[in-house]
């Protein structure tokens, strides 16, 4: 499924797609940046309430295919120019990281 | 990371590669704070690549694009409230002080403080990965002080005896143990 799919699916607000059209494949979950830095994979979808700088630094480094703020979390304008411009897809979604990862199981 | 020893040793890694020769790894404790501190006379930073240190996207790595040591060090204690701060003088600019100072300040109470971790790893981690450097550590606590100045040992061992003889890392090991058993 495409990121750009898979949002609006699960009812998530885009925040930027740079690359909407990448395929997603499984799903992680975590805020400890340097403990998801070496477990997601290459085109995860990433669930986290962290949105600061170093999560765009650590999604560019395991390549996932969309980091999907939970709980309504939104980012910064500075950091949401930095995801942009290194190709990162970020979208929010209102909902608490458990239940987007149930409706994620039934989707991918 | 899961404890604040492993953030230290990203840090000192970085004076490593500055090519210090002496590097001060100094904590200092209140009982609300925790400052950690390291100090190298490695070659230190431009003003240009030291006003961007903080962002993840500036690294000295020619692999990949993204430096994450400084940028999560920062993160740790900004989110006990706390801050981070780098100088640094580079060597083109100072040939005779160079080197750089990261310090940074966390506040213990805080729900989100990272625990120190298992320090004495990261001390004999780095002793063992660079035992010519010298490597000076000072950890203040109220009650009492834990301290190790690996130029100390080498008066006693001569200089003919690398640091990094699993021997000597484990004395340097249950040396620090005992201390910490004694402040506590």
């Amino acid at each position: 499924m495409k990121v750009s799919e898979l949002i609006c699916k699960i009812d998530a607000t885009e925040i930027t797609l740079p690359e909407g059209d990448r395929e997603i494949s499984g799903c992680y979950i975590g805020d400890l940046l340097s403990w998801v830095m070496g477990r997601a994979e290459a085109d995860n979808v990433w669930i986290t309430i962290m949105s600061n700088i170093n999560t765009v630094a650590v999604a560019s480094l395991s390549d996932v295919s969309l980091v999907l703020l939970a709980e309504g979390v939104t980012l910064d304008g500075d950091v949401k120019a930095a995801a942009e411009a290194k190709g990162i897809n970020v979208a929010s979604c209102s909902l608490p990281a458990y239940e987007i990862a149930v409706k994620l199981s039934q989707l991918l | 990371m899961k404890e604040l020893s492993l953030n230290i040793l990203d840090i000192a890694e970085n004076s490593v590669k500055a090519r210090a020769d002496k590097v001060e790894i100094t904590l200092t404790e209140t009982d609300e704070t925790l400052e950690i501190k390291i100090s190298d006379n490695g070659c230190g930073m431009k003003p240009d690549f030291l006003a961007e240190v903080t962002d993840p996207f500036t690294t000295t790595r020619t692999t990949r694009k993204v430096g994450l040591g400084i940028p999560l060090f920062k993160m740790a204690s900004e989110q006990t409230g706390g801050a981070l701060t780098v100088t640094s003088k580079h060597e083109d600019e100072y040939p005779e002080d160079h080197g750089t100072v990261t310090a940074a300040l966390f506040y213990k109470n805080h729900l989100d403080f990272t625990p120190l971790g298992d320090v004495i790893s990261t001390l004999t981690v780095l002793i063992q990965g660079s035992p010519d450097i010298r490597w000076v550590y000072t950890h203040t606590m109220p009650k009492g002080t834990v301290s190790l100045d690996t130029n100390e040992l080498k008066a006693v061992l001569g200089e003919e005896v690398p640091l990094n003889l699993p021997e000597v890392l484990v004395w340097i090991s249950d040396y620090l143990k005992e201390q910490y058993g004694e402040v506590n």
